[in-house]
This record gives structure tokens, sequence and C-alpha cells, in this order.
């Protein structure tokens, strides 16, 4: 994403300054012909088309050095079989590292939690993030209070909050944890929701990651809310405008940018999500079958004595090639939904 | 549809902190008016008098403190602004810039529910007309960044007049144009106003705007009305220095001068013979066009410079009695052929003349032999 945006940037600015000097030429000659021949702007030109190369240059530095750089080293690696970091050597070049990832089978288990983390979470951590923002945004007094309670979660620290939900929702053979004290009380039977069945587990894991990731959502969409100038809504007033429809034609169209980028980015952070497992089921997460893409990546690095980084190569160049194809459908989704003004 | 407002007031709670005394800021100030049927009116003002506030009473968008608003016979004060009937024109336009032409314009009629509801070929017959009334029919697809200023405000105004509203209320609608844009565009709510018949009520701050379209205009300040009256009668007889102030360009010309012994005096000339006004200091207001340039004339200033505008000659000078830097008078281009010196001297029409009382700023009428 990252990189992508900077490509952009670059664009941008050669776009920029190819045109400035197109018009900065033209117009000096126009106005100074003689000046122009006889202190040699053509090459006062070339050097400043230097100047602007060297301003980027620290940029392109580091992010050739610590962005660039890698990712090609990743996806060479992961096309290097039976690669070995300490003696630097390998076999052959191929496609095996693909196919035994793809065969794996704690691979393809923490693919499926992925894939139903995010399922689950994006829209719904979106939708709540949504109907909240949109009830605060309706609220006069105390609306600040709301809001830093409800942004509180994005300032505590991850690895915290998993233990406190594990506190929650553990069960051992000697005490129950509020969730299924809960449960108890509605006379149902107890749950252990971090060693017990996967449904139980998957449900902690979601709803864990839809408590973490709503509060940077409310932020940014209780500002997008604020911003829609309210001329809008007295003349959908004034038009007798319902409700739900003034909520669905107006206001979701004027915060759709807003709403886009939290898509995209919730997508990404999801596929990516891993210190959300470690924190609620530990570091062995193929134990308990709660593993995701990033984790069996690192798993391959540096667990058990780690050093199958060709694996893990091909395993992060798959969630890669993943996270691309989902980003470029959601793109192609917002051209039509998503209005930019 | 007849609109009364009958003691409408509007008064907003103050902003004071502390220890600061809250005062209620009162916007509009026990308006009565009946705004007859089929007619444009202007409300008229400077920024902060009131007209805005009252257009969203008549809209509906906000509730008066004390008074009532009908149409015809019916009383809308407690009705929101969707069971009223009333169409609106914002000051930015306010269109959804996600929506095509056709879309906005559509909007309000895709509101309708239970028996008003109306089938898609309805719908669209509808809206065909209103652009078509505006002449905006061949820009139905565009987005509204995609159009000019004009065309935009054409489209609100299709967009308020697509649900055969009641009445139909214009904040400001012409000031997001430039100057010529304006001449033209007036012309055009004065034609649709005209082709429709509905009541139209508009606020400005333009004087020249709400002159030039308006049957009726009614001038503001700080919530209270001033006048009300047709533009002509306004303008050829203020009711207050306020209202002569406000209205006409130049403005008008205004002087400290004194009544004695039946003649009017600015500074040590009698200018004009009155009957019936006691013996008094007054503010003189006299009309640009009030001058008439004559060698023999009982008004002497010292001139700057004549000004030529072509069909008339706009005169510059300057009197000690005036409360202007300058007086402008305009004369025919004509009789200004032999202005030279440092003076001129000019007669008074009677009837651009107008005498207010010093403290209250009310009118003193006159009669002149």
């Amino acid at each position: 994403m990252t990189r992508l945006r900077d490509s952009g940037f670059h664009l941008k600015l050669t776009d920029h300054n190819s045109y400035m000097q197109k018009l900065c030429k033209s117009d000096i000659c126009r106005l100074f012909p003689d000046l122009y021949k006889r202190f040699g702007m053509e090459s006062l030109m070339e050097k400043q088309n230097n100047k602007g190369w060297l301003y980027l240059l620290p940029a392109i530095l580091f992010l050739g050095a610590f962005l660039i750089y890698p990712l090609i080293d990743v996806f060479i690696y992961s096309f290097e079989e039976g690669y070995n970091s300490a003696s630097q050597t390998f076999y052959g070049i191929g496609g095996y590292n693909y196919s035994y990832v793809l065969h794996d089978a704690y691979f393809l288990q923490a693919l499926k939690n992925t894939f139903i983390l995010v399922i689950i979470t994006v829209p719904l951590s979106t939708g709540l993030a949504l109907l909240i923002s949109v009830a605060l945004s309706s609220i006069k007094p105390l609306q600040e209070l709301f809001q830093t309670v409800f942004f509180l979660p994005y300032v505590t620290n991850t690895l915290a909050v998993g233990l406190v939900f594990m506190i929650l929702f553990k069960k051992t053979p000697y005490s129950d944890g509020l969730v299924n004290l809960l449960i108890h009380c509605f006379g149902g039977s107890s749950v252990d929701f971090i060693e017990g069945p996967y449904w139980a587990k998957m449900f902690v894991l979601c709803f864990y990651t839809v408590w973490v990731v709503m509060p940077f959502k409310i932020l940014i969409l209780t500002s997008a809310l604020a911003g829609v100038n309210p001329v809008y809504y007295n003349a959908a007033r004034v038009d007798g405008t319902g409700r739900i429809r003034m909520f669905l034609k107006i206001t979701l169209p004027m915060i759709s940018p807003m709403l886009f980028y939290l898509v995209i980015t919730g997508f990404i952070g999801a596929f990516k999500a891993y210190s959300d497992a470690v924190a609620l089921f530990g570091t062995n997460l193929n134990a308990a079958g709660m593993n995701t893409i990033v984790g069996y990546v690192y798993d391959m690095l540096y667990r058990d004595s780690g050093g199958y980084p060709s694996y893990a190569s091909a395993a992060a160049i798959i969630l890669f090639s993943i996270v691309l194809t989902i980003t470029c459908i959601n793109l192609l989704v917002s051209k039509k939904h998503v209005h930019y003004h | 549809m007849k609109i009364v407002l009958s003691h409408l007031t509007k008064t907003f709670p103050g902003r004071g902190r502390g220890n600061r005394k809250k005062e209620d800021v009162i916007a509009v100030n026990d308006f009565n008016f009946e705004i007859p049927d089929g007619k444009l009116v202007g409300l008229l003002g400077p920024s902060g008098c009131g007209k805005s506030t009252t257009l969203h009473l008549i809209c509906g968008l906000q509730n008066p403190t004390e008074g009532q608003i009908f149409f015809d016979e019916e009383d809308v004060t407690p009705l929101t602004p969707q069971k009223r009937g009333v169409g609106m024109v914002f000051q930015n336009y306010a269109l959804y810039p996600h929506l095509n032409v056709e879309q906005n314009i559509r909007f309000p009629l895709e509101n309708l529910k239970g028996s008003d509801k109306l089938s898609r070929e309805e719908m669209h017959a509808r809206v065909t007309e209103a652009a078509g009334l505006v002449q905006i029919d061949n820009l139905l697809d565009r987005k509204p960044s995609e159009l000019s200023g004009g065309q935009q405000q054409r489209v609100a105004i299709a967009r308020a007049l697509v649900k055969l509203p009641r009445v139909l209320l214009l904040d400001e609608p012409l000031s997001n144009l430039d100057a010529r844009l304006r001449l033209q565009t007036r012309e055009e709510i004065r034609r649709i106003q005209q082709k429709t018949a509905i009541t139209t009520v508009f606020v400005t701050h333009d004087q020249d705007e709400a002159m030039s379209i308006s049957d009726l205009i009614v001038v503001m300040k700080d919530g209270l009305v001033q006048q009300i009256g047709k533009p002509q009668e306004v303008y050829d007889n203020p009711a207050n220095l306020f209202v002569a102030k406000f209205l006409g360009t130049p403005p008008i010309n205004l002087f400290k001068g004194r009544v004695e012994k039946g003649s009017l005096f600015l500074g040590e000339e009698a200018v004009l013979k009155l009957k019936q006004v006691p013996d008094q200091p007054v503010h003189v207001g006299i009309r640009p066009e009030g001058f008439i340039l004559a060698e023999n004339g009982s008004f002497t200033c010292r001139l700057s410079r004549p000004e030529v505008m072509g069909r008339d000659v706009s005169i510059v000078s300057t009197h000690p009695a005036s409360l202007n830097p300058v007086i402008r008078s305009i004369v025919d281009a004509e009789s200004c052929g032999h202005l030279s010196g440092d003076t001129v001297r000019f007669m008074l029409k009677p009837q651009k003349v107008f005498l207010f009382d010093q403290a209250t700023g009310q009118r003193i009428s006159f009669e002149t032999d």
C-alpha cells in the first residue's frame, strides 16, 4: 500500500516538474531570447532537473534499501529451493516452496482462519463503527465524553487487552470467567473460549479484533460525519426526506471516501492479523489451531529453531498477492460507489 | 397561496459566558405581514437583519418563539417543513454532489409516500417539465460539479419547483453569481415566477436585485420591519432615514440642516420653502437625481469634478453641511456644458428631498408652495 502511494507521489512530482520546465523554458525563451542564448539556459534547466532528483535522493535511498530491496529479496527467496541462511546455499530454483506451503495443513488452517477473520470482522467493525458514529454525532450532551470512551481502546496495549480478554473468556476446572458466569446466569453451560472448541475460539478472536479496530474507525467516521455540510440535510428536510433515506442517499455517499478508506485498510489490517491471536492463545498458535498467515510466516522463520526462510517467503508472497487482489477488487467496486467531491 | 405572518418573533439564546449577562438575540421582532397570492416579495436588509431567519421560519427549518404563520387560512406554524409544501433554494444551492442533475431534481419526488407516490413515468414527466421551465433539459446527465454557477442555480430552482410547492423560497439566490449572470438570472427568476404564479419570497441584501424584480419589498433592520411597499413607492417615500439610505444607487446624499421660519436651511442658504413644518434641526436626504443645475440656484457647492457616464453626468462636489464626504448629483449630459470654476449651483426638486427627525430618524413630511 505504502509502495503504491509512494509511486503515485513520484509520478505526480515528476509530472509537475516537467510541466514547470516546459513552462519556464518557453516563457524565458519568449521573454528574453538573448539572455536565453547567451547564458546557456539549457544547461541551467538540466541542472534544475538534477537538483530535483537530488531532493528525492534521501527518500529513494531509504525506500530502496528498506522497502523495495527486501520485497524483491523475499520474492527471490520464495523461488530458491532449500535455501539455508547460515550457509547461504540453495539446491535449485523452482516452485517447490509454493507447492509445499500450499499443501501444508498448518498453512491451510491459517489461511482459513485468516479468511474467516477478515470476512467477519471487516464488515462487522465498519458497520458497528458507522452505527456508533451516527449515534454519537446525533447526540449533543456528553458527546465528547463518549468520544473519549470509545477511543480509549485505541491507546491501550494490544497484549494487555488480550490478557484481559483471556481472563474474561477463560474457563478452568476451578473457576469460570465473567462471560461463562453470564452464560450460567442465562441457563447455558459454560464453554472454554480459549482452549475449547474451534468456533468458540474463533468467536473470541473476532470479538477481540472488532473491539480493537473499532476506535480508529469511529474516530474517522465521526469526523467525516461532522464534515458533511448541514445545508444538505436542511434541503432534504424541506423536500420531506425520511431519516433512513436521508442516511442512505445523502450521508452515506457523502462519507463514502472515508468509509472506503476504512474498508481497504481494514481488509489489509485483518489479513495481517497476528498479534491479536498471540495475545489470546499464546505463541503456539498451530497447536491451538488458531494460526494466521502472518503467524505461519513467523513460525517458519523462527519457531522450532526456525530455518525455513524460503517457505516463509513463499507464504508471504501468497499473502501479498491475496491482499493485492482484494485491494484491486475493492478499487474496482469503489469506482461505482465512492463519490469524491 | 397567501402567506400571513402574524406577530412573528424569533429569539436566539445569548452566548454570554461566566459573569457576562446572557442576553437573548432577537433575530425577528414582531413581524406582521400578509404576502398576497402569486406575488414575488423581496426581503431586503443588511446582513444580520433577520431576513434569512424570517425565510427559515416560513420554510419551517426554524420554529418561531412567538407568533404564527398561515398559508391561506391554514396555520402551518406547528408543521414540519415537508408538511408545509414549500420549495426552497439555498444560498449555495445545496445540490447533492453525488447525484446528477436529473437525480437531483427527482429527489423530492422520490420522497412522496402513500397516495402521492408517483410512477416512474410520472416522475420523468415532472422532472422534464421542471427542467424545461428553467431551460436545463440538455444538462440532465451532468453532475453539479460540471455545471456553472448559473446552471447550478437553475437546477436548484427546478428541484424546488418539481414538487409543485405552495410557496417558493429563495435565500440570496443571486449572491454566488457574477455581475452579468446576476442580471440575467434575476430576469429568469421573474419569468419563472410569473409563469408558475407561485407565491415567492426571496432574501437579498442587494437593493438593486430586490427593486428590479419584486412586486413588494420588505426592508428590515435589526429584526424590525422598516417599511413594506412596492419598490417604487418605498424608493419615493422612504419611511425613515435607514430606508432612504439603504435604497438607491448612487446612495442618497445626506445633510445636516434645519428648518427655520418656513425655510429649509443647508448651511447658511435657504434651499427650499416649506409649509407646516415647525422649526427644528433635521437630517436632509436628497436623491442624486434631485439636483438641477442652475446658475441662479439656491444651493451652492464646491465642485470637485464631473464624472461622465455617457447618458448622464455625475457631478461630485462637497458642502460643509454634508454628512457624506462628497455629494453626488446626476444631471443630463447636455445641461452641464457650462460647468466651470470651483463652485456649482443647484436648484432642488422638492419631491426628491426628504426630511428626517434628527433623533428618531423618522420621516417629516412637508409641502412646498
